[in-house]
């Protein structure tokens, strides 16, 4: 029996067919189709600008006009490894990302730990809800609400008055505050998924070989729930390292990595690519090293 | 495991602390918007809603509110394209550098906005000043686009991974050409996770200031530059609160949505 679909309109449907077959017949030429337009995208367009700007950071400044000299010199490294100022900024921009992420991690287990193991079952949806919410919430917002506590006479100063305290103030204790509120849910996330996943019956063989809950919860729990935490972490260490809004608006005088590179771009645009490079290196090398632990395909 | 009844307590305590400390900041933003007063002393000295009636009426908020809108937009349907091309190449077939494009989609969201931001802008500069193009809406559209892919990419890439591509065969042993095969077998598969992640990319947009400060023309504002421009100034303190209590509560509407489509775009899929 032969099948003759040939619907009214003929020609359009017939041409559609053709290139249908065609590209099913060559699933190379589907692939190039597909991919055309992303690539274009974000390697020429994307890595390119990336590629440009690095290549910027080997070139320096004219420091009476602030034009772009293009000549090849290593000068912006050379200053940014023996400048003390850039090395203190430095580290003190990977400390900020290292106490962000040891905050979010230390706050993020209880509170998974109950969502996940303690909460009633039917409760567990909406309080996994309940932290997915703030992520939807502006992030220049939170920052606002952290600068409204923190201001003089704010809710912290109202809070700790009592006890004969007063609020951080602005500075890098509330820089580092701030971002841990930002940041949390990233963490809380992935660890609540891998709680709930813990099998039960690892739990009860720990229970049954003499362990109690804290040698349980050292031997069994944090082994498993590792990946998932450098999954988390990966969010919490990266977001950190390269923000400099945030350290604006309530960290005071605190100057962070990000905070030279927006200082530098009008004036010297190289110096600031140069010092761009430091999160970036740092960051690939912060993935690299999770991705070696599994953790990066739960993402 | 099995824990003690005070482990079970201070578990719970924890979590309760948690809860606070998650949701206090939001509510005082909240109140604060009702705070007569232009400092953001607590307590505040009384509640009034005159202040949400002058933000109303704030122009600056409304231009900034409407560029945000567009912006988002534009930069939402360049994302949904673009993800989706990417989650069909990648979930469909097998070629050389698959992995690096899945590094390479994840990178603009990695690494810090200040560097996407400025390579962006040296490279507006650089390629569109001289045909006579600056800088508008349409780059910030350029550069919101690149770091929304991913979001659009992941939600596709995991409801394909997870609906194998035996459907289509099926449809094509039925007759279905490639076309008919993705208008009426594929795309219902994916229509909820093209709506997922075009949410979060337009919500990404919405929240985005780093990128935006360096590819914005001038006279273009969104609404979090607009925000982050007069958070400082004690005159306008009072619509900013407004500004950000109004953000808040807007923020309930994709959690809301989220929740109605699968559970895998509910948790996790942000980012």
């Amino acid at each position: 029996m032969t099948v003759t679909a040939q619907p009214a309109g003929g020609r359009p449907e017939g041409a559609l067919r053709r290139l249908a077959g065609l590209l099913h017949r060559r699933p190379r030429l589907r692939l190039t189709l597909l991919l055309a337009a992303p690539l274009l995208w974000l390697t020429v367009l994307y890595l390119g600008s990336l590629a440009a700007l690095f290549v910027s950071a080997f070139w320096t400044t004219d420091s009476f006009t602030s034009q772009v000299v293009r000549v090849w010199s290593a000068d912006n490294f050379h200053e940014l490894f023996t400048t003390p100022v850039y090395r203190q900024v430095a580290l003190r921009s990977v400390g900020v990302a290292l106490a962000v992420t040891a905050l979010c991690v230390v706050i993020a287990f209880p509170l998974a730990f109950y969502t996940a193991r303690i909460a009633p079952p039917r409760r567990r949806p909406f309080l996994v809800v309940g932290i997915l919410t703030p992520l939807w919430a502006s992030y220049l917002v939170k920052v606002y609400a952290w600068r409204l506590i923190l201001s003089q006479g704010g809710l912290a100063d109202w809070l700790l008055r009592p006890l004969g305290l007063s609020g951080p103030g602005f500075g890098l204790t509330a820089a580092v505050l701030t971002l841990t509120y930002l940041w949390l849910p990233y963490m809380v996330l992935p660890v609540h998924t891998a709680l709930e996943r813990l099998p039960a019956a690892l739990l009860d063989a720990s229970a049954d070989l003499g362990a109690g809950a804290w040698r349980t919860f050292r031997s069994v729990v944090v082994p498993l729930v590792l990946p998932s935490v450098a999954a988390g972490s990966v969010f919490t260490f990266s977001l950190s390292l390269g923000d400099y809004i945030t350290v604006q608006i309530v960290g005071g005088k605190t100057q962070l990595i990000g905070n030279l590179v927006y200082s530098d771009i009008e004036l010297n645009l190289p110096m600031a690519a140069a010092l761009g490079t430091v999160p970036v290196v740092v960051i690939v090398l912060y993935l690299l090293a999770v991705r070696r632990t599994g953790a990066l395909s739960s993402l | 495991m099995q824990l003690s009844r005070r482990a079970r307590v201070a578990l719970r305590v924890a979590a309760g602390l948690g809860f606070a400390v998650i949701y206090v900041p939001l509510l005082l933003v909240l109140v604060n918007s009702l705070n007569p007063d232009r400092s953001a002393s607590w307590p505040p000295p009384g509640l009034t809603l005159h202040w949400w009636s002058v933000a109303w009426t704030n122009s600056g908020a409304r231009a900034a509110l409407w560029v945000s809108v567009k912006a988002g937009l534009g930069a939402t349907a360049v994302a949904l394209v673009l993800g989706t091309l990417i989650a069909f190449a990648v979930a469909r077939h097998r070629f050389f550098g698959r992995d690096a494009l899945s590094f390479v989609v994840v990178l603009p969201i990695a690494l810090p906005g200040i560097v996407t931001g400025i390579a962006l802008n040296s490279a507006f500069q650089a390629v569109l000043q001289p045909l006579g193009i600056g800088l508008g809406l349409f780059t910030v559209v350029v550069g919101h686009a690149t770091f929304c892919v991913v979001v659009v990419f992941n939600n596709v890439a995991a409801r394909l991974r997870r609906t194998s591509g035996s459907y289509e065969d099926a449809a094509a042993d039925l007759g279905a050409h490639t076309f008919r095969a993705f208008a009426d077998v594929t795309f219902p598969l994916v229509r909820s996770a093209l709506f997922a992640g075009g949410l979060l990319a337009f919500a990404l947009s919405f929240d985005e200031i780093v990128v935006t400060t360096f590819t914005a023309g001038p006279g273009i504002e969104t609404l979090p530059v607009w925000i982050f421009g007069n958070m400082t100034r004690p005159q306008q303190a009072p619509v900013v609160n407004v500004v950000a209590a109004v953000l808040v509560l807007l923020s309930v509407i994709p959690v809301h949505a989220a929740q109605r489509l699968s559970a895998d775009t509910a948790t996790g899929s942000r980012v």
